[in-house]
């Protein structure tokens, strides 16, 4: 797919909570074509305090508004910086990058799950599963109740399910204490993205049932285009850069221990 | 408009803007973003002689105006290149220059000769600086008698033009120069990266999992200026500058220092379209100056005695 460098402007800025924050871009000619799990290098400009553009997963597109929108969690310098533009604003953007989810097909079940800003990239796979005729639910794992965001959105595509660490809201502990997960063989497919440990126990459980599993990385990048050989995994086929391979992957082609 | 063609020995450039290697991979990668017809040279992705699959991730440490890489020459090695990677980029209307880095001296060599078999590759970069690998490398780099050793052999069986990147990591990075100009060498290319480390205080760990690791970036461009000049003081060969180039007022301070080309490397990671500016920047600044020739500036650096 043909890669883009653009400049978008901030049309629209939300702060959700206290990390959590959503950008909606613009473009001045119509947006390219941008597959559910693709990501974009965010060029975090003015900050002093960073250095490199920060890897953003895409959290939606709206093509009748022509819009691209990024839900960021403040992790770091660069999106900290980030959270402070202004709406009208414009920001340098590279995308899309990267190889997506592999979608399943219509009147098949898909299990999507969330582990923090893990949801991001959430969004618009469901938004492309449903319009295929994919019935889909969305597992979403905070710590607390007060992390649950967006919950509406992820609603218009399917079943909303809830774990809390603390138990504030939904079922209490991590996501493969949902109940969903003792009876993991009504999916055809698990999409996961979160942190990586909670990737990897839910590796393990879609692997012991024989369903499908795609895992999205957040691999530190620099280039996010393959050149600088950074943001590696180990696979089947050895080391294999985030940013071109993936960031979405196959379980079975990763070397987790599962 | 202004000359822009250099020459660095027998090999003639159509401007000085090269690509750093390591951070440009073969130049496809930036297809969709320039025309790579108008670069000066690429320099590819450090090449050896057996597939390295590199070192464990994390690989990278962002620091301030710079970074920190561990990449450790993960590549294919050159029969790949050669077979799979060279027939895709070879139509390229820009000197396409393969780094070639090893463990041993032997290694050097075979892969110099196997490069010099290829039409359209008029030069390679002998990588004695590779601060990434535990053998080799950047050991060859730091002694006179290690770079005498390299540079030698591999001048015998490589006709083409050959191009030494030098270290920064010694005390006196002229010794070195001064060696590979004697050994043959058509130029030298300097700097590689600095040697570093980074360290996470919460959970008091190396960021790298080698603990140190290659520092890039604007925040070594002052000591890779000041190696340029040295080294410009010391030889005769053409010198190729490069460490923190960000854009064309960088790369005429480079020139100014004594550089003939330059190359840029840590900046394509954040703008893919910076090299074209960098090209157009030195054109206007030439303009600006009524210079005729990019030549002009090479060592132009007015030092009141």
């Amino acid at each position: 797919m043909k890669k883009y460098i653009k400049d978008l402007q901030v049309v629209n800025k939300q702060i959700l909570s206290a990390e959590y924050y959503l950008l909606e871009l613009s473009s001045n000619q119509p947006l390219p074509e941008v597959l559910p799990g693709q990501f974009a290098e965010v060029e975090i400009t003015g900050s002093d305090a960073t250095f490199l553009r920060r890897p953003l997963s895409v959290h939606d597109v709206d093509y009748d508004k022509n819009t691209i929108s990024f839900l960021v969690q403040i992790v770091g310098k660069g999106t900290k910086h980030l959270a402070n533009i202004e709406v009208g604003k414009i920001l340098n953007v590279i995308f899309p990058l990267g190889k997506g989810f592999e979608l399943i097909k219509s009147s098949e079940n898909a299990l999507l799950i969330g582990g923090g800003c893990g949801i991001a990239p959430l969004l618009y796979l469901a938004r492309h599963l449903k319009k295929q005729g994919v019935k889909v639910s969305t597992l979403i794992g905070v710590r607390r109740s007060s992390q649950l965001i967006e919950l509406d959105n992820y609603k218009k595509y399917g079943d909303v399910l809830i774990t809390t660490e603390d138990g504030s809201e939904g079922t209490k502990g991590y996501v493969v204490n949902h109940p969903v997960f003792e009876n993991l063989k009504q999916y055809k497919k698990i999409y996961t993205c979160g942190p990586e440990v909670m990737m990897k126990a839910i590796a393990k459980r879609a692997n012991e049932s024989r369903v499908d599993c795609e895992v999205s990385l957040e691999n530190m990048m620099a280039c996010g285009i393959g050149a600088c050989l950074c943001c590696v995994t180990e696979t089947t086929e050895g080391n294999k850069c985030v940013c071109t391979e993936g960031p979405v992957f196959n379980i079975h082609n990763l070397k987790w221990q599962i | 408009m202004a000359d822009l063609k250099v020459n660095i020995g027998r090999l003639e450039l159509k401007n000085p803007v090269l690509t750093a290697s390591g951070t440009f991979g073969y130049g496809e990668e930036f297809a969709d973003f320039i025309d790579l017809n108008r670069l000066g040279g690429i320099i590819v992705k450090g090449t050896t002689l057996h597939h390295r699959e590199g070192n464990a991730y994390p690989r990278m440490a962002e620091t301030p105006s710079g970074m920190l890489n561990a990449v450790g020459l993960q590549n294919k090695g050159v029969d790949y290149f050669i077979e799979h990677i060279y027939p895709r980029i070879k139509h390229y209307d820009s000197a396409i220059i393969v780094n070639v880095s090893g463990s041993i001296v032997e290694d050097y060599v075979a892969t110099a000769e196997k490069l010099a078999s290829l039409d359209k590759i008029p030069a390679i970069e002998l990588n004695i600086s590779c601060p990434n690998v535990k053998e080799g490398g950047m050991a060859f780099g730091t002694s006179c008698p290690g770079a005498k050793s390299v540079i030698s052999a591999v001048r015998k069986v490589y006709p083409g033009s050959l191009m030494v990147k030098l270290s920064p990591n010694v005390t006196n990075i002229a010794e070195i120069a001064k060696v590979a100009e004697d050994e043959g060498a058509d130029s030298v290319s300097l700097i590689n990266t600095l040697l570093g480390m980074a360290v996470n205080a919460e959970t008091r760990r190396p960021v790298l999992s080698t603990i140190t690791g290659g520092l890039s970036g604007p925040a070594i461009k002052p000591v890779a200026l000041r190696m340029v000049w040295q080294v410009y003081n010391a030889i005769k060969i053409p010198i190729i500058g490069l460490g923190g180039i960000m854009n064309a007022t960088d790369a005429i301070e480079f020139f100014l220092a004594g550089a003939t080309a330059i190359q840029i490397g840590t900046a394509n990671f954040i703008d893919p379209q910076v090299t074209i500016k960098v090209i157009e920047g030195i054109n206007e600044y030439l303009d600006r100056h009524n210079l005729k020739s990019v030549k002009e500036l090479t060592g132009a650096l007015q030092v009141v005695k």
